[in-house]
């Protein structure tokens, strides 16, 4: 595949392999924010073959694991109703709430819904006239744009049985609680190359320099990511903490701007919980008061419930990289895919998931 | 007053036979099912011994001297009914002729259960049913014996379908998953995630310029052709029942349907207490397949397939069964895939592009397309 | 997060007022909503998250990238070595140490 195969190239990969040795003289922690980068580091056996001085650690990047239990709770109150066609995309269908599951649900007869775009939920409210179409709107700026473009279509549509459930996240404001953290080791990131696609480069560049840490947003090919890597030690090593972008393919300095401008007509910044991580100011999206008719939580007149985490997990250590999942006294035992007790086992993204998928212990 | 007997008021209503849906009565003992077996059933299969319609198939003994029977049951559920490349029938009559393949018999018998939800189109019956004749006729396998349900609305998805098989396995041959030794090579007889795919793109709304196909087909002429190469001739003479042959080259092989291949090795791997090393780059996947994998994040691996096999080989006849394979029309894209090892017994790992080793787990649960 | 995957714009139409593609992945075709990329055209590569396209690949960016590469790879055959001067199939041995 054009613009992909390219960039799986062993060749390549083992040039920039020995570069980074190259480069390396002391010991660094770099953390990956986004899950796709864990997910891509772990499938190709990337953080293997990389000097031992390095250390990759797995960010909170991943939507599925940071949405908030009293948030699934919501989801799952929605999805139990009769008159819902609740739809989602399909990473969230196995993620626990306090008490159960959205596929759970399905399996007594829920009518959820997998769906690939958002566009898909808002035929779903045309062709369902009589009920109540609910799209789980998660995700981070990379998925927001086409969230709010189908808020826009109902709107034009008229359509009165179509909302979104919001859970959007913003990765500046993550990175910047990360970064503040007292214990923080974390002394250069890789940037998401899909967020930084729409959203562009400004946040990055004012927070490189104020933190004074490296960013480097990367595709999520082997060979971007080494790449990556590579510009990312050697600003280590000389002193540097610049953006350098290594996804020029895709990312410009202004991102997209139709991309952002819809998102700012429809979306406002607020607070969000992260699961995990806590209350993070001004790092996420709600629904604007105009579009209030689409917001599910208005709509239905959602209560917030109460956390009811598993005390033996410890994925909010892991979401903050102060953890690896093999750590966890759960870990395998009581914490396994099948049977997960929390968001970092259940994503395919999350660093649990990719770790026991890997068999790493 | 009298009344007048007028014959259409006498007796008990029947159920009015709109002529275009299942009702609860095609399923036993009424004209309706009477009907559907004899204009629909019997001529599609046009076995003699079916014909009959007795209450079970009196069959010749089918085996030769030192032959054993191999028997084998399988259910296929499957929505869409109809998907390119293929339909449950097909799939029903295939998977049970490859799961008697698998273990190095010849297929002979099958029978046919259909378990149809009342409402179902009867012209959708009707197809289902010319495909599972046509699949079997295609094959060569006879369908000897059947039964038809019909349930109520709800109780089952449009209509499920078990297909058991009899067939006869060559003297001295005891082919099995425990069989695996260090050093044995691993083939597989195609592309993978065809089949899956192929479901999946139905359900998520992709297309293809060239049409994706299931690759659903009976496999036991291939099987045949693979145990000659290793050296198998398919009617050996007697010998002890279930003793394998010393040094006997096939060790086992299985065609990976759900769970894909990754399913099947690992299953090998424990059965066998050997580690499995497959690498990355030998992997067969159709570009389209590989296209839709990558957009939907499904890992090929993973995914089912209806018309391929794995064999595991001794390495010094791994070269001829390659070849052998290569040659018959459904095992033109056979390939070397990977080996046995005595490390890491019960594992399966893949050898990625860069170097490094990923242990192959299960898949948990469904496999959903994901955005992240 | 935000699975993302090249393909190549095959079709461009109009549905329910909203400007969509038909994007080519390898011969697999998907539909993409291009609302956010307006000025693509035909054969252009377009990276797609959960149905919408978000940019245009810029080729001519690729293949600077990979001019500096090739760089580095044209230096790696001059010095005919491995990473860590022996053959890769090692390298998980190494692997298994360091976890």
């Amino acid at each position: 595949m054009k613009h992909l195969d390219e960039y799986r190239d062993p060749a390549l990969a083992r040039k920039l392999l020995a570069e980074i040795a190259a480069v390396t003289t002391r010991p660094w922690v770099i953390m990956e924010i986004c899950g796709g980068h864990t997910h891509a580091i772990i499938r190709h056996g990337i953080d293997l073959l990389l000097p031992r001085q390095l250390e990759l650690v797995h960010g909170p990047g991943c939507p599925v694991c940071v949405t908030p239990v009293a948030l699934i709770d919501q989801a799952l109150a929605l999805a139990r109703r009769p008159e819902v066609i609740f739809t989602s995309f399909g990473d969230m269908l196995r993620v626990p709430g306090s008490r159960e599951s959205l596929a759970r649900i399905r399996a007594r007869g829920g009518d959820i819904r997998t769906v690939y775009s958002p566009l898909e939920a808002v035929n779903l409210a045309v062709q369902n006239p009589a009920q109540e179409v609910v799209f789980f709107a998660v995700g981070f700026e990379t998925t927001a744009p086409g969230n709010a473009l189908a808020v826009q279509q109902a709107a034009r549509l008229g359509l009165t049985n179509f909302s979104l459930l919001v859970s959007h996240v913003l990765v500046p404001p993550a990175i910047g609680a990360l970064l503040a953290a007292p214990d923080n080791r974390i002394q250069a990131f890789l940037a998401p190359g899909h967020v930084c696609t729409v959203e562009g480069l400004q946040d990055y560049e004012a927070m490189a320099a104020a933190h004074q840490v490296p960013m480097v947003p990367a595709g999520f090919e082997p060979v971007d990511i080494l790449a990556a890597i590579l510009l990312l030690v050697r600003q280590l090593e000389e002193g540097r903490a610049q953006v350098e972008n290594e996804y020029r393919r895709s990312v410009r300095p202004e991102g997209n701007p139709a991309a952002r401008l819809a998102v700012e007509q429809v979306f406002q910044v607020c607070h969000r919980t992260w699961r995990g991580l806590g209350e993070i100011p001004a790092s996420g999206l709600r629904l604007r008061p105009e579009f209030a008719a689409f917001d599910a939580q208005c709509k239905f007149a959602l209560e917030e419930t109460g956390e009811m985490e598993s005390p033996q997990c410890i994925s909010g250590a892991i979401l903050r990289g102060e953890s690896k999942p093999p750590q966890c006294p759960a870990f395998g035992k009581e914490c396994t895919p099948e049977h997960p007790l929390g968001a970092t086992m259940v994503s395919s993204e999350g660093a649990c998931a990719a770790y026991r998928h890997a068999n790493r212990q | 007053m009298s009344w007048q007997i007028k014959p259409e008021n006498f007796g008990c209503p029947l159920p009015a036979a709109d002529g275009a849906t299942v009702q609860l009565a095609h399923g036993g003992g009424s004209r309706l099912a009477a009907e559907l077996i004899e204009q629909t059933l019997v001529p599609a299969f046009a076995d003699p011994v079916l014909s009959r319609l007795e209450d079970q198939a009196v069959l010749e003994s089918p085996l030769g001297a030192g032959e054993r029977l191999a028997f084998t049951t399988d259910s296929f559920v499957v929505d869409p009914l109809f998907f390119p490349g293929g339909s449950i029938g097909e799939l029903a009559i295939n998977g049970t002729i490859n799961d008697l393949a698998m273990g190095g018999a010849r297929p002979l018998y099958l029978s046919v259960a259909l378990i149809v939800e009342e409402g179902l189109e009867l012209a959708i019956l009707r197809r289902v049913i010319a495909d599972l004749g046509a699949a079997a006729k295609a094959a060569g396998v006879r369908v000897v014996t059947g039964d038809t349900k019909v349930v109520g609305r709800g109780s089952c998805d449009k209509i499920f379908i078990n297909t058991s098989g009899i067939g006869a396995v060559p003297a001295g041959l005891a082919l099995s998953a425990a069989n695996l030794q260090p050093g044995d090579k691993i083939i597989i007889s195609g592309t993978m995630a065809d089949h899956g795919m192929a479901i999946m793109s139905c359900r998520q709304g992709l297309s293809f310029a060239e049409p994706l196909t299931s690759d659903t087909a009976a496999l036991h002429q291939l099987t045949a052709a693979i145990m000659a190469a290793a050296g198998m001739p398919p009617a050996a003479p007697a010998q002890k029942a279930n003793e394998p042959e010393a040094g006997q080259a096939l060790r086992a092989m299985r065609d990976p349907t759900r769970g894909g291949v990754a399913a099947v090795l690992t299953e090998m791997a424990r059965a066998s207490r050997v580690g499995v090393v497959i690498a990355e780059e030998t992997l067969p996947v159709a570009g389209p397949v590989r296209g839709a994998c990558e957009i939907l994040g499904i890992d090929p691996l993973f995914v089912a397939n209806e018309g391929k096999l794995l064999a595991v080989v001794a390495p010094e006849s791994a070269g001829a069964v390659l070849q052998a394979m290569r040659e018959h029309p459904l095992g033109r894209q056979a390939a070397i895939i990977g080996e046995v090892v005595a490390e890491n017994p019960g594992l399966v790992a893949l050898r990625t592009a860069l170097g490094p080793h990923r242990i192959i787990d299960l898949p948990s649960g469904e496999l959903l397309p994901r955005i992240c | 997060m935000c699975l993302a995957v090249p393909g190549k714009v095959v079709e461009i139409f109009e549905e329910n007022g909203l400007k969509m593609g038909h994007i080519d992945y390898a011969g697999a075709i998907s539909r993409a909503c291009l609302e956010y990329v307006p000025e693509i055209r035909l054969g252009d590569y377009t990276v797609v998250h959960a149905g919408f396209a978000l940019s245009i690949l810029d080729e001519e960016e690729a293949a600077k990238s990979f001019a500096a590469w090739r760089e580095l790879q044209a230096a790696a055959a001059r010095e005919g070595v491995d990473l860590f001067g022996r053959p890769l199939a090692d390298a998980d041995a190494d692997a298994d140490e360091q976890e």
